[in-house]
């Protein structure tokens, strides 16, 4: 283990999460919101430990993946703790392990609140609030590579440990350019929504904190109601939006470098928006009998499934009295998740390709006992290790996903809230159904059931490995 | 600046690490996805699993807009083969790796016709070496610069020199010779360094010189300056082939041992002045018999990196021959210079070297140019070659007001026909021929010697 680059990046880390304070620290100024100095103090606290971390002399600059998968690991842990600081500093959420629930559902873009008043908090937390999951979205390490001087392909290993999907490819060949055209692409798709809200006179703060919200596909409200009282034409624009977060970021960069074909040949993409396709037509026609004309039905099931596909959470309506067979579209949709290389949640279409086409080959070997057969996605054989790491990674996300309900289910809430709120919290999604619905939230768990939530949605974000690296005793040792 | 490497092996990747560290966008196609893979883990850089001399492959990895191709595979047609295509596909300028002597002799017509930029042969300029090393004994490493006016020498100081607890300083005033210090290396330290730094038994110098000072600084410390009359060649190569022509040609009488009948019969014909030996030359008693013993030299050159240290140790035990040995295992260096064998010639660190020589020198078509560049102290430092021409800010100012770099030395100015070592007062004109010895990678301009 290489501890003084782990630290140097842990340092950067502190500082980045001082700076990212400075959004919540101006808009207190505008505000003149006291509790805006929550914030200052939590900056210096950062800037003292980081300032420090990050002036040390590194004697080792090797970098394996080892130490990758740890960094990216421990700088989630670092950025939830410190983020949560100021709601603890000012008083708005008091309890740590509340504040903390709130900062780990923000930074990994679940939008799962335990808040049952969203509007009493200050306009400064609001904004620190939905920016978690515009920084959390595309990655803090991502973000860091972007910035930092660092040489050499080591760095590899941190995009690879944060980046979400089965495999992480390059689009240029620096790591550094690389992160730098994701983080454009996604800054200029986060420009272009407000722009589009503000044309919808939507107020300035709203349009911010919504279009971060989208953005990182996370799902934090600033109103009770999520996103339901505002206007049809803010609620379409956000239902494009949260879509088009979910797509692979890979077929941005291709579409920019106007390679269209290539671009338009993208399986996953193709079957993510076949399957957006589908289950709104489901939706819309099963729930037509509860909106005045089947337009409405069908905008409003665009909307839900948008959310929920993509794993923001926002919510125009309360889902939870839908009919039983759209609910569990929804419920299937969770577990679906967004495209490999975006910025949303869940298993990941492409992983669910990798799977169903393993599936197929199965059955081919049981008629063709002999037979060879590579699993094909975008015309490219997937290699084993790929295949293989799909399996691996689809059973321990089942084990995650049991363990955290069997614990959970000792508060004695009936099943479905139990069952969705896992789910919701694995894929980062935000709300479920049942107490933890649309219209509910997650305070009337307990602190014990929180804290496995809070493991969850950090294990779904980085999707599980590198954060069941820091429970692995090997990790840890010398030799 | 947009590179194309063709082939992951040593000379490939070699080349991938060196060049990350400059301003580049490397792409390394190879038909080996795990070697490419394996690559991509530890060198920022885009990895195209295919065949490089395939146009999809090469559009993949972006052809079109590449400023150099460079194909190093194990095989010389697919190397042509690559840079024909890349010419046609795309503009850039083409490097191919050709080993068979055939094509060899044809790289006249390969490069005007054919277009391609530059050939390079790994083991001709590895013999290359070896001759000059040959050609002056006392020396570990020998690197030129301007065309052979000046040379950077490397060798180990004895306790029979009598410099020891000197520093360079009072060696310079007392044998009054115009040479230039510039690396100590020690048992667990290396320097570029200053006039105070003490010079200590044992420890590995660097000399910055004309060849005639350095002879001349040599005689005065009591070093043999003269070139070997006699050598043995375990392994009858490439690299033996093209050593042996070379040496025959200087009159330094040669004697190859090789396992190989055919290849036996084959080097005589082509080596008329050249005794062949068939037999093993890890064989004890024959090396005897051909009386190493009294040879004046022995070089290495079996294709096993082991046995070539391994003689080399047999070798430094019984006679006082100059040795080289070549080992084509990168990653062990500090481990077999540990050993004290004398010199070691890595052909695929050569290699690698001409192509860097090369893409540096492209890299800056305005403004000063990278001529030579050599990686000395293990590769922890460069010596580099640059030509000063009209636009550099440097030009007329004398080198002590100049705000150089540290860890960083001016060592040699080339002028008019005439080489010296450069003082405080000189002044750096347009045309001059300046050599920078120094431990901060990735010079590209004579403009980054100062300090910014």
């Amino acid at each position: 283990m290489n501890y003084s680059m782990i630290f140097y990046i842990l340092g950067w880390i502190f500082n980045f999460e001082a700076a990212f304070m400075l959004l919540p620290g101006i808009t207190a100024i505008i505000y003149l919101e006291k509790n805006g100095l929550a914030f200052l103090i939590t900056m210096l606290i950062c800037l003292a430990i980081g300032i420090p971390l990050t002036r040390k002399k590194r004697t080792n600059k090797v970098f394996h993946a080892r130490e990758g998968a740890v960094t990216v690991a421990l700088s989630w842990l670092v950025l939830s703790i410190t983020g949560a600081l100021p709601f603890i500093i000012s008083g708005s959420i008091p309890h740590p392990v509340d504040a903390i629930f709130e900062t780990v559902s923000g930074f990994t873009t679940t939008g799962a609140s335990i808040l049952n008043d969203v509007e009493a908090l200050s306009h400064c937390m609001l904004i620190w609030r939905s920016f978690t999951h515009w920084i959390g979205g595309m990655g803090v390490l991502v973000f860091i590579l972007c910035l930092l001087p660092l040489t050499g392909g080591y760095h590899m290993n941190l995009m690879k440990a944060e980046s979400p999907g089965p495999s992480v490819s390059k689009l240029v060949p620096k790591v550094q350019s690389t992160a730098k055209i994701l983080y454009t692409i996604y800054i200029m798709l986060t420009v272009v929504e407000i722009v589009f809200l503000l044309i919808g006179k939507m107020p300035l703060f709203d349009t911010l904190c919504l279009s971060f919200g989208t953005a990182g596909t996370g799902g934090f409200g600033i109103r009770n109601d999520s996103i339901a009282s505002y206007s049809t034409y803010s609620q379409v624009v956000i239902t494009v939006f949260m879509i088009l977060f979910g797509i692979n970021f890979n077929v941005y960069y291709l579409l920019l470098t106007r390679k269209v074909m290539q671009a338009a040949k993208n399986e996953e993409v193709r079957y993510y928006l076949g399957i957006i396709g589908l289950a709104i037509v489901a939706i819309a026609i099963n729930t037509r009998g509860m909106f005045s004309s089947f337009g409405r039905a069908f905008q409003q099931a665009a909307f839900q499934v948008g959310s929920i596909i993509t794993t923001t959470g926002y919510a125009t309506t309360d889902f939870n009295v839908w009919p039983v067979f759209s609910k569990t579209i929804l419920v299937i949709l969770m577990f679906v998740g967004a495209c490999a290389g975006s910025t949303g949640g869940g298993i990941k279409v492409s992983r669910l390709l990798i799977l169903c086409k393993s599936a197929r080959k199965e059955l081919q070997l049981y008629l063709h006992p002999n037979a060879v057969k590579k699993i094909k996605m975008d015309d490219k054989a997937i290699p084993h290790e790929v295949v293989r790491a799909t399996n691996m990674f689809l059973f321990v996300y089942i084990m995650i996903f049991v363990t955290s309900l069997l614990i959970i289910s000792l508060d004695n809430l009936d099943m479905v809230s139990n069952f969705t709120a896992i789910t919701a919290t694995l894929n980062n999604i935000g709300p479920g159904l049942g107490a933890v619905g649309p219209t509910g939230n997650f305070e009337t768990y307990s602190y014990v059931s929180k804290i496995v939530m809070i493991f969850d949605m950090l294990a779904g974000r980085l999707e599980v490995f590198p954060l069941l690296l820091l429970f692995e005793r090997d990790t840890w040792r010398k030799f | 600046m947009r590179i194309i490497i063709v082939g992951c092996g040593k000379v490939g990747r070699t080349l991938a690490e060196q060049l990350q560290e400059e301003d580049t966008d490397i792409t390394l196609i190879d038909i080996n996805a795990d070697r490419i893979n394996e690559i991509i883990d530890e060198v920022d850089a885009m990895g195209v699993v295919g065949n490089g001399a395939s146009i999809n492959t090469l559009m993949e990895a972006g052809i079109e807009t590449a400023d150099i191709l460079i194909a190093v595979t194990v095989s010389d047609e697919m190397n042509l083969l690559c840079c024909l295509i890349a010419q046609k596909t795309g503009h850039c300028h083409t490097i191919a790796r050709v080993r068979n002597p055939i094509y060899s002799k044809e790289i006249g017509f390969i490069k005007e016709r054919l277009g391609v930029t530059m050939i390079i042969n790994p083991e001709l300029a590895a013999a290359q070496e070896i001759s000059r090393l040959l050609r002056f004994p006392s020396a570990i490493k020998i690197d030129t610069f301007a065309r052979g006016k000046v040379e950077l020498l490397k060798f180990k100081v004895m306790p029979e020199f009598d410099l020891d607890g000197k520093s360079i300083q009072q060696i310079t005033e007392h044998f009054r010779c115009d040479i230039l210090f510039c690396a100590i290396e020690g048992k667990d330290f290396t320097t570029i360094p200053g006039g105070t730094n003490m010079i200590r038994n044992g420890d590995v110098v660097s000399i910055l010189a004309t060849p005639q000072n350095a002879a001349a600084f040599f005689k005065k410390i009591g070093l043999k300056t003269h070139q070997v009359k006699n050598t043995v060649i375990v392994g009858g190569g490439t690299i033996s082939y093209y050593l042996a022509k070379a040496l025959l040609a200087m009159k330094i009488k040669v004697k190859i041992i090789e396992k190989d009948k055919n290849r036996c019969e084959f080097l005589s014909e082509e080596l008329a002045g050249a005794t062949i030996i068939n037999g093993d030359g890890t064989d004890r008693s024959l090396l005897l018999e051909e009386g190493l013993e009294n040879a004046e030299s022995f070089v290495t050159l079996t294709n096993m990196d082991e046995e070539n240290i391994f003689l080399s140790l047999f070798a430094k035990t019984i006679s006082n021959a100059k040795l080289v040995a070549k080992v084509n295992r990168l990653a062990y260096d500090d481990i077999i210079d540990s050993l004290d064998i004398g010199s070691v010639i890595y052909p695929k660190y050569i290699t690698a070297d001409y192509i860097l020589q090369y893409v540096r020198a492209t890299q800056n078509s305005i403004g000063s140019n990278v001529e030579t560049l050599y990686h000395i102290l293990d590769g922890k430092a460069e010596a580099l070659e640059f030509k000063i021409c009209d636009n550099s800010s440097i030009i007329g100012k004398t080198l002590s007001e100049l705000n150089l770099k540290k860890n960083l030395l001016v060592g040699c100015l080339y002028r008019d026909g005439n080489v010296r070592i450069p003082r405080g007062h000189d002044t750096l004109e347009i045309g001059d021929r300046v050599v920078i010895v120094t431990t901060n990678k990735g010079l590209r301009d004579i403009n980054d010697i100062l300090e910014k």
